[in-house]
């Protein structure tokens, strides 16, 4: 995935400490993505990502923060959100991105599913924390 | 009055000018907050809170987090919670207190001993004032938590659609909190109705993500394991697609675009069996 951070510069942040903060973090996905006039389809696929990146980063990564801006390329526009948490990072991220797999009491469908639900997805874990990031074009 | 207070100054000055003191005590007061509460209950109140204070400084200490003045922050809770449920700014609370300070302010600062003194009794005045808003914004916070549970009962009606046909129409984001609700509502209201059918109405949840989704799937089978037969309606174009690419499977549970194709069918169904009662099957 191409790096994107420049676009960060002027993105919005949310930072996730509890489950109220996920719903924020979905809204602010949600204006920008209205805003550069994505397709319903793309957006609620986006959004719903973003819900589910939230959520891990919330309950496995312990909080952390969310930035999303828009970004242009090869004359197509899109929606990055990157994810970052200090928490313990992804032991196994093969095994965390099988389906129906989980750590925790959830369907195990959050990661894997968030992957299919975006067009770029780009995963970064260690110890010192994880950092996810999508990117949704336009149609 | 005797007393063995180190404030003696203070102490006599309190005593002695009570009345006065606590007249224009009310009277400043009573015109910070403008009329909003009758200068004969704030005389009440800050009458009360007058002499316990002189009762805290008769047991000769400043400390306001000291036994003695137990009873003046007990008095300090107790208003500031009225003063919070009435609508007052904290502003407001914390001068209630504040503004003894100017009451005595021409009385002690006039010589030394007793603008040191004075001085003393400010830094009490303002660890009370501190007190009061404190204890302000807990109730707020007790005011906000309540009305977020009452939003939660309110978010959540089941309504009788029709004899033996319940729906729950949910708007908005589900979380466990609220489906736990749902689900303790949706099954009594199976009961106290006798209904055979349940529909749960999505079309006002923007974002079904794995967890809403985990929720509705709980609920429907809380449902099912009483007899109910349950339906998911209200599922848009755009909700399927993103279902279907986030991976959740719902079984055999049967789902609807609309509330009123879930309502016809659920309706056929209990027609049904209606009929077959009639003819003596069931």
């Amino acid at each position: 995935m191409k790096d994107y951070g420049a676009a960060l510069a002027s993105a919005d942040t949310v930072s996730v400490a509890n489950s109220s903060d996920v719903v924020s973090a979905r809204q602010m996905v949600r204006t920008l993505a209205q805003r550069s006039g994505m397709s319903l389809v793309h957006q609620t696929k986006l959004v719903t990502a973003a819900s589910e990146l939230g959520r891990n980063m919330l309950v496995y990564g312990g909080g952390g923060v969310v930035r999303a801006a828009t970004i242009t390329d090869a004359g197509r526009s899109g929606i990055y959100v990157a994810f970052e948490d200090q928490g313990p990072g992804i032991g196994d991220l093969d095994l965390a991105l099988t389906d129906g797999w989980t750590s925790g009491s959830g369907m195990g469908l959050g990661l894997s599913g968030a992957k299919r639900l975006v067009d770029d997805f780009d995963i970064d874990t260690g110890p010192g924390g994880t950092t996810v990031r999508i990117v949704k074009w336009g149609r | 009055m005797t007393t063995d207070s180190k404030m003696p100054v203070l102490v006599e000055t309190l005593t002695a000018q009570r009345d006065a003191f606590l007249a224009q005590w009310t009277q400043a007061v009573g015109e910070d907050l403008q009329g909003r509460l009758s200068l004969a209950e704030l005389g009440r109140e800050l009458g009360e809170l007058y002499d316990s204070i002189l009762r805290g400084l008769n047991a000769a200490d400043f400390d306001s987090r000291g036994e003695h003045f137990a009873e003046t922050r007990s008095l300090l809770i107790e208003l500031s919670r009225s003063r919070a449920r009435q609508g007052f700014t904290p502003t407001e609370t914390a001068r209630s207190v504040f503004s003894l300070k100017e009451v005595l302010e021409p009385s002690l600062a006039a010589d030394g001993k007793g603008a040191q003194q004075y001085l003393q009794f400010a830094r009490l005045l303002d660890d009370l004032g501190l007190l009061t808003t404190e204890a302000y914004v807990r109730t707020r916070e007790e005011i906000i938590s309540s009305q977020a549970e009452q939003l939660l009962e309110l978010s959540t009606p089941v309504v009788k659609l029709w004899d033996g046909v319940v729906g729950v129409p949910l708007v908005g984001t589900l979380d466990s909190a609220r489906t736990q609700v749902v689900m303790e509502k949706l099954l009594q209201t199976l009961v106290d109705t006798d209904s055979t059918h349940a529909i749960i109405d999505i079309t006002g949840v923007p974002t079904v993500d794995t967890q809403v989704a985990q929720h509705l799937l709980k609920t429907v089978v809380a449902a099912r394991m009483m007899g109910a037969q349950c339906t998911i309606s209200g599922i848009r174009p755009q909700i399927a697609q993103t279902i279907v690419a986030l991976g959740i499977e719902f079984g055999d549970i049967p789902t609807n675009a609309s509330l009123s194709d879930a309502l016809r069918q659920a309706l056929k169904e209990v027609a049904q069996d209606a009929a077959d009662d009639a003819r003596g099957l069931l």
